[in-house]
């Protein structure tokens, strides 16, 4: 069994990375990465069976994919607390010549990153290919993708969508981080999309809802129950209620901390909201 | 002079289909994948030998792009199918981010690439596409000349780890290289030797090229004519060696001035030996619809457009 504590704990002190890294550089997306938190935990923490090591092969092992890599704060955070690379280069978020680029990359040879991502939509594509080499390797492990609800205005996230349930990729969760805000806006302001249920049902998907997807245990529940969907013919989709900015007050609710640093007074307050954990990098 | 024959005109993306359904029976990484031009792309082969590891995607490239990205991770090595034209300028930004950038193993595989696919017209004719695809880091862009060039192309690029462009095209062409020719990527081939001009040539363009070197030699001309296949990596060398010789030169393909290989051989000139140089290529246009042979006449892409080209560029050295 999981212990909540232990993982609440992780989450806080993950919240307070996000803030110290956007803050150093003025610059990067602390919104959603702080909605994301308690996926990016549970996923790490509870949900990838993973080997040792990392190699970009993956077979064998559970794969993730970050379609909207913007969010690169919280994936950086969790990556480096699991163990994939030192804590401590946390602190090179965003500088010149580090393997934390803005946005995720391969490109300097990251542990834990298989693709590019930032720009957006291309991120099921690639998780739909990595799920069919799975198949063609006999490889019953499965692959897990992160994408933005605003990110799903990209017209290749439906091509990838139609294409998944109608060759039957059954070894794929793709997760939407529904925060219903974009850079914009809200979604129902800037491009109002429905129903996603409705759509991604209609489109042959089984899906699930995450009401409260910034409550550590719904996460694992209904994240467990997606797993346990799997194998049964149909991709699975996983509709995660957010609030963005979720854990420091003055972000929450709103589309204004997608892209934005905090000044020096709003870092300690937004820290005071989260206290340290399991010490700061 | 060193001439050369054929007995027998085929189109280069029957070439590719013959490399792949090769590859299908030697290399069991090797996956397919297709946007509904099966037949367009002669992929029938290795599809019928190898279902399981082919894909049909469906009207649907950029989700193409994407996945042949993803299937690499897990040591597929996927080859794409499509025209040229949907092949870079539809998908550039999945190429740029999913592949280039993410350093992936895919080789990108594009017919009816240029004038040539003829009556379609120019919504279908890129004279883009190695502009757009040698701009890309790492990115290798490789158009060979006939059906033996294509297919040995296409087999070693499977030996080769990285994303590659393999432009092709539609129409009939002479088959002039050996059938059993080891392919080389980055390594230029010297058809003639000669003394007074260097005619550098790539695609459906180097067979132009030899018909135009027998016709400058009875002119009493000296032409040596090299096929650069590969265009990116550019065999630097062979061109250097070659106009230290001559003195002079002309690029020949059928692509857009800008952009296309006359500009990666003008950048290696002006950086290590400028030489006056002409170009046989599109003048930044689109084409239009009519018969291959037609389209290349009008645009001044064959042997004629070279010869005066030849005539031109020595009365500038």
């Amino acid at each position: 069994m999981p212990n909540i504590k232990e993982l609440t704990d992780l989450t806080t002190q993950v919240r307070r990375d996000i803030l110290r890294m956007v803050h150093k550089v003025n610059s990067g997306h602390p919104g959603g990465s702080l909605g994301c938190t308690e996926f990016f935990v549970s996923l790490y923490q509870e949900l990838l069976e993973t080997k040792e090591g990392f190699d970009m092969d993956g077979i064998g092992e559970d794969l993730f994919f970050l379609s909207n890599g913007h969010i690169s704060p919280v994936y950086y955070s969790v990556l480096a607390r699991s163990g994939y690379f030192p804590v401590d280069e946390l602190n090179t978020f965003r500088l010149i010549d580090s393997r934390l680029q803005g946005h995720p990359t391969t490109h300097e040879g990251l542990p834990g990153i298989r693709i590019a991502s930032g720009s957006l939509g291309q991120g099921m594509s690639v998780a739909i290919g990595a799920a069919q080499a799975k198949k063609l390797n006999n490889d019953d492990k499965l692959v897990y993708s992160l994408h933005g609800d605003g990110e799903l205005q990209e017209g290749q996230n439906w091509e990838a969508i139609m294409y998944a349930s109608a060759k039957k990729v059954d070894n794929l969760i793709s997760t939407i981080d529904l925060n219903k805000q974009q850079i914009d806006g809200s979604t129902d302001d800037v491009l109002p999309m429905g129903s996603l249920r409705a759509k991604f049902e209609a489109f042959g998907w089984t899906v699930v809802d995450i009401e409260e997807g910034n409550d550590i245990e719904a996460v694992l529940k209904g994240m467990k129950e997606a797993k346990a969907l799997t194998g049964k013919g149909k991709p699975v989709c996983v509709l995660l209620h957010t609030v963005m900015g979720n854990g420091v007050d003055f972000m929450m609710h709103t589309h204004a901390w997608h892209g934005k640093a905090p000044s020096d007074e709003q870092l300690a307050e937004g820290l005071s909201q989260n206290p340290e954990t399991l010490g700061d990098y | 002079m060193k001439t050369y024959t054929y007995t027998e005109k085929k189109d280069t993306r029957s070439g590719f289909g013959a490399g792949l359904a090769e590859l299908g029976r030697t290399n069991q990484n090797v996956v397919a994948l297709c946007a509904d031009l099966i037949g367009s792309l002669k992929m029938d082969k290795f599809i019928e030998e190898n279902p399981e590891r082919f894909f049909q995607i469906g009207i649907a490239e950029a989700n193409m792009m994407g996945i042949a990205a993803g299937l690499t991770i897990g040591g597929k090595i996927p080859f794409t199918g499509t025209f040229a034209n949907f092949s870079t300028g539809r998908v550039y930004d999945q190429i740029r981010q999913s592949i280039a950038y993410s350093g992936k193993n895919v080789k990108i595989c594009a017919s009816h690439a240029g004038l040539t696919l003829g009556e379609d017209g120019a919504t279908h004719q890129i004279l883009e596409d190695i502009g757009l695809m040698k701009m890309l880091p790492g990115m290798v862009v490789i158009n060979p000349c006939d059906y033996n060039q294509t297919k040995a192309a296409t087999i070693a690029i499977a030996e080769y780890e990285g994303p590659v462009y393999l432009r092709f095209g539609r129409p009939s062409v002479p088959v002039f290289t050996p059938a059993d020719q080891k392919f080389e990527i980055g390594k230029a081939i010297k058809f003639t030797e000669g003394t007074d001009v260097t005619i550098v040539a790539t695609g459906h363009l180097v067979w132009e090229a030899l018909e135009a070197s027998k016709a400058l030699h009875e002119a009493g001309i000296s032409a040596e004519v090299i096929n650069i296949h590969t265009i990116k990596p550019l065999d630097d060398k062979a061109i250097l060696d070659s106009v230290a010789k001559t003195g002079c030169i002309v690029t020949a393909e059928e692509h857009n001035h800008l952009g296309g290989l006359g500009e990666s051989v003008a950048r290696v000139l002006a950086q290590h030996r400028p030489t006056p140089q002409e170009f046989v290529a599109t003048n930044d246009t689109f084409g239009e619809s009519g018969t291959p042979a037609q389209l290349m006449d009008k645009y001044g892409l064959n042997s004629d457009a070279i010869q005066k080209a030849v005539k031109k560029v020595l009365k500038r050295k």
